[in-house]
This record gives structure tokens, sequence and C-alpha cells, in this order.
């Protein structure tokens, strides 16, 4: 049977999410097919079909599907699960709100946050912000799981899958009322190659000018740590951790962060880490490749100075 | 308006666990427990949902064996009025859990049910959203603002981009994220209180409730650890060695 994958998109572009997504479903089966719901969204449509590996893109577009709620999405992914023994989403804020009501309304366990795919019904994920990987066996008919974007590769372009058009509408009682996106023109954190975080050390939010400057020599995302978002410095979709964003990126720059357990859970898969912190007995620099004890305020700037 | 709030025992934040010798779970003997930080978040919106005036009753329920009235007390020190235990040893999916729940609403008939959006030791992030589809109710996750207004309920998300802001028909369910509130230090007076308010306990035959086995666990491994990094004295260092030997700038 085929593997169904929820896209991720915000109705105009596909996000990068989808495409690694796509390489876990082709590790468990051959047959990928991927559902893009939301309205007036062609453009997805195409880049979906122009992933390798997807053999069919199914196209739900609907002014109610606009929001993307999880009350009518998973309505849409029920009715569609009896083609399926697998249906996959990122572990992002929509598969996250959406995939649980799918499982419960199939009467099946939901995997969050697949980091390897060991075989078609057993599959790793963290628990415990990342300090044990549990191996499970689902005996379910059909596997509703959400998978860590950043432990995959992206499936490459160069496709030209079928595309079938659903009719059938499903409604929601869940009003949207508003929404307001950080605009943005450095990398999304999700897949920056490097990304520079502050934390509660940064001190003020206009100290963070600081870290975008950094970040922009670098061609890096901006984040943050919990305690800098608790206080205020950033906004929330800045946060890396466990219950924030799960990041890999080759290098990480962590200033001013103590390196608390749930913030370590969202970054030490990075490939190099560099913790700059006044503080030598930090817990950061145990995770750190290359540590820095230094005042924050006189390092950032000289890194950027020598960047030139 | 009554609100429900299930709420789970989880080992403390602050301790780092350890994977057992045989692999077979994560040891937690002798590990400091806690009410879920979620959970607590949970528990004090409804209170002050209870405080404004908007709601009239607040019930915690947890689900485990006897330990977990510790963290229903808990819950009831924080404002919570009356609490229900579902009592099993059993180590149950999310799933299972929204069955039990339902079987617990079925019969409180809440209009507003509030959750924590995850527990931080399966980091599942799912029976909220599990319990809202058996209930077949609407859903706002990841929540860091509520307003109640006559039937509805407008709820800010924290979502990937930004914020959402949804409007939602009660009865509903609402998952609490970190910045929803910050919740209060019970004080000794409630503690004492606490310990008098009424706890009722009831089993997984008693709610009549059927569960199925879902997944096994095949083994419970730690996770590759880093090598031990360098100290660098300068910045100068650090930049030679980000070019030269990580080779990654």
């Amino acid at each position: 049977m085929a593997i169904l994958v929820l896209a991720e998109h915000d109705n105009a572009a596909l996000k990068l999410d989808t495409a690694k997504i796509v390489t876990a479903a082709r590790a468990i089966g051959d047959e990928v097919h991927v559902l893009v719901a939301g309205h007036q969204c062609g453009a997805v449509v195409q880049a979906a079909q122009a992933l390798q590996g997807v053999s069919q893109v199914l196209v739900a577009d609907a002014s109610v599907y606009e929001a993307h709620l999880a009350e009518n999405f998973a309505k849409l992914l029920v009715d569609l699960a009896p083609n399926y023994s697998h249906i996959l989403a990122s572990a992002s804020s929509l598969g996250k709100d959406t995939l649980p009501r799918v499982a419960a309304l199939l009467d099946v366990a939901q995997i969050s946050e697949v980091i390897t795919v060991v075989s078609a019904d057993t599959f790793v994920r963290p628990v415990y912000a990342g300090n044990a990987l549990a191996t499970v066996q689902s005996h379910d008919a059909i596997k509703v799981m959400t998978v860590r974007a950043s432990a995959f590769d992206a499936a490459p372009e160069g496709n030209s899958a079928a595309v079938t058009t659903l009719d059938k509408v499903f409604e929601a009682r869940t009003q949207f009322v508003s929404q307001s996106l950080t605009v943005s023109a450095r990398p999304e954190l999700g897949n920056a190659g490097i990304i520079v975080s502050g934390g509660r050390g940064m001190g003020s939010g206009e100290n963070f000018g600081m870290l975008e400057q950094l970040a922009d020599k670098l061609g890096a995302a901006v984040g943050a740590s919990r305690a800098a978002v608790d206080a205020g410095f950033v906004p929330n979709d800045l946060q890396v951790g466990q219950t924030g964003k799960i990041v890999a990126p080759n290098l990480y720059i962590a200033v001013g962060i103590s390196g608390a357990i749930q913030h370590l859970a969202g970054m030490k898969d990075a490939k190099v880490i560099v913790a700059i912190n006044k503080d030598a007995e930090a817990p950061i620099f145990q995770v750190a490749d290359y540590g820095l004890v230094a005042d924050l305020f006189e390092a950032v700037p000289e890194l950027i100075t020598s960047l030139g | 308006m009554k609100v429900l709030v299930p709420v789970k025992r989880v080992v403390d934040a602050n301790v780092k666990v350890r994977v057992k010798a045989d692999n077979t779970s994560v040891d937690t003997a002798n590990l400091k427990m806690a009410l879920n930080p979620f959970c607590e978040i949970a528990v004090e919106e409804a209170v002050r949902l209870k405080e404004a005036g908007s709601a009239t009753e607040v019930v915690v329920v947890s689900i485990g064996n006897k330990a977990v009235q510790e963290q229903l007390r808990t819950a009831l020190a924080l404002g919570a009025d009356r609490a229900i235990h579902i009592d099993t040893e059993d180590e149950l999916v999310p799933v299972s859990i929204a069955k039990l729940l339902k079987a617990v609403q079925d019969k409180e008939q809440a209009e507003l049910v509030i959750f924590g959006k995850q527990s931080i030791d399966g980091d599942n992030n799912q029976t909220g959203q599990m319990f809202a589809a058996l209930m077949d109710m609407p859903q706002a996750t990841f929540a860091s603002e509520i307003k109640l207004e006559a039937n509805t309920l407008q709820v800010t998300r924290e979502i990937d981009g930004g914020m959402q802001t949804l409007k939602l028909p009660l009865p509903a369910v609402v998952t609490a994220d970190l910045r929803l509130n910050e919740p209060r230090y019970a004080s000794l007076p409630n503690i004492m209180k606490a310990k008098r308010k009424p706890l009722e306990v009831f089993t997984v035959a008693d709610l009549g409730v059927t569960l199925k086995s879902h997944q096994t666990v095949v083994k419970v491994t730690p996770p590759a650890e880093r090598k031990a990094g360098i100290m660098v004295a300068s910045v100068a260092e650090l930049v030679e060695k980000l070019k030269n030997e990580a080779k990654v700038i």
C-alpha cells in the first residue's frame, strides 16, 4: 500500500520540510503520495509534483482549507486513510496539531518525531528531551507519524508526478481570525546551514541586533533559548529547544546561552557547536566543540569584524 | 462553566534521566517527580478563569498508579476544586489516555478542557488533540492567550512562523504553551486545604473502557554522546578553527 505525506506550505510555496518527509517515506516504501490541502495553492502542487520519489499529488483546494485547521484537515486525511499503510507529516506545528486527531479517529496510536526508519513498522524517536531514544514497533494497521525533518535529507527535484483533485470538502467549526508571521530575509531556522542563537545573557531585545549582524555575515538564521523568549527579547518562533524548533545545522553558535536540558534537546545534533559564555561552568560547554569564555559584548563585535 | 484539566506526573524538568543498563526503559527509580510543567500552566489558566468569574468549577484528572495523587494534590493546592484519579499500573499510549479521559468527560460534561501541550517525558504532544477528536470538539493547540466571550473562545496560538488567532465554539479543547501564564506557587495554607478537597478514584474497568495494545517498545538507548570539545582562548583562534579545522565557515 502507498504512503501519504501531508504537504507543509503557506498556500504560496511548498516548505522544504515536505521534501525531507518524502525521503523518510521512501525509506518505508516505494509508492509515495503527497496531499496538498489549502486554498489557491497551484504553485505548491507544482513543487510537490517535482519531488523525486512522489508518484501522485492529491489536491484539496477549497477556501475552508486556507487556514490549515486541524479539525477539517484531520477529517480529510481520515477519509483518504483506507488507501494507505502510513500517513506522515513533518513534526511542525501543523503536523503536531493535525496527526494526533487523525490517529484518534482511526483508533490507532501516533508516533511523534521519528528520526530513523528501521523498517515499515519500526521507528526510532527521542523521548525525555532527547536524553533517550526509543525504538518502537507499531501493531496498528495504519501507521500515523510525525517526522523530524532535520533528521532527513530533502528529496531532490526532477519529476512530474500525476495530480488527482479531491472534490469532497470537509468543514470546520473552528474559525480563523488572524495570523501574524515573522517576516525575515534570513534563512528559516529549520533549514539554515548556520544558526546564531542568543540566550538570557543577551540582556535585551535590542542586543539581538548584534547577533543579527553576525548572522548576516554568515548567511545564518537567528535563534534563541527559551529564557530569551520568556524574557520578551525575541518572538516565540525563534525558540530552539525541546518545545520549540529542533535544528541540526552545520554550525550552531550559542551566545549567552547556559545550556539547559530543554535547550540542548533542540540543537545537540548540530554538526559543530560553538559556545560563547562568560560563565566557564555553563553546561553549554559540555556539548560545545569550541568553547570561548568571554564577555559576549566584546566577543561578538570582534567576531563580526574578524569575519570581514 | 466547568473546566476539566488532565494532568500528568513526570520526572522533574531539572533531572537528567539515564537509560537502564538493559536498554528496556529510562530509569525513573528514586528520581524527583513533579507535575508536568505544561500541565501546571493548564491548571493555572483554569484557576484564573475561575478567579475571573468565568469558570464555576475546576476539575483535575490524572491517570497512573497511586503516586499520581501527589500531583493531583499539587493541582488542588494551586486552586482546582476536586480531583479524579484513574488508577492503573499500565504504561498507556496517548490514544488510550484520550479514551479514558473521554469516559471522564462523558460524565463531567465540562465546557472547556485545558491540557498541557506535551509532557516532558514522552514528548508526544498528542493527548489533547486525540481527546478533541474523540469528543468531536474543535481545538486550539499551543495556546499563548485565551479570551472567553459568551459561548466562544478566542485563542492565540504559537505556530512555526509566528502567531495565529482562532475562534472556537464551546465546548472546546485548548493545549497550553509555555507563555500562556506563569503558574503561582502554592501557599502553605492552600497546600493544607488541598488535603481535604475531594479526590475520587476509578479503575479502567469502572469507566467501562476497553484498551488495546498499539505498540511495543523494542529498546531504549542513550543518544550518541558528543565528543568533548576544546576551549579556545580568543575570537581569532575561534575563527581560525572554524575555517581550517571544522571548515564550516
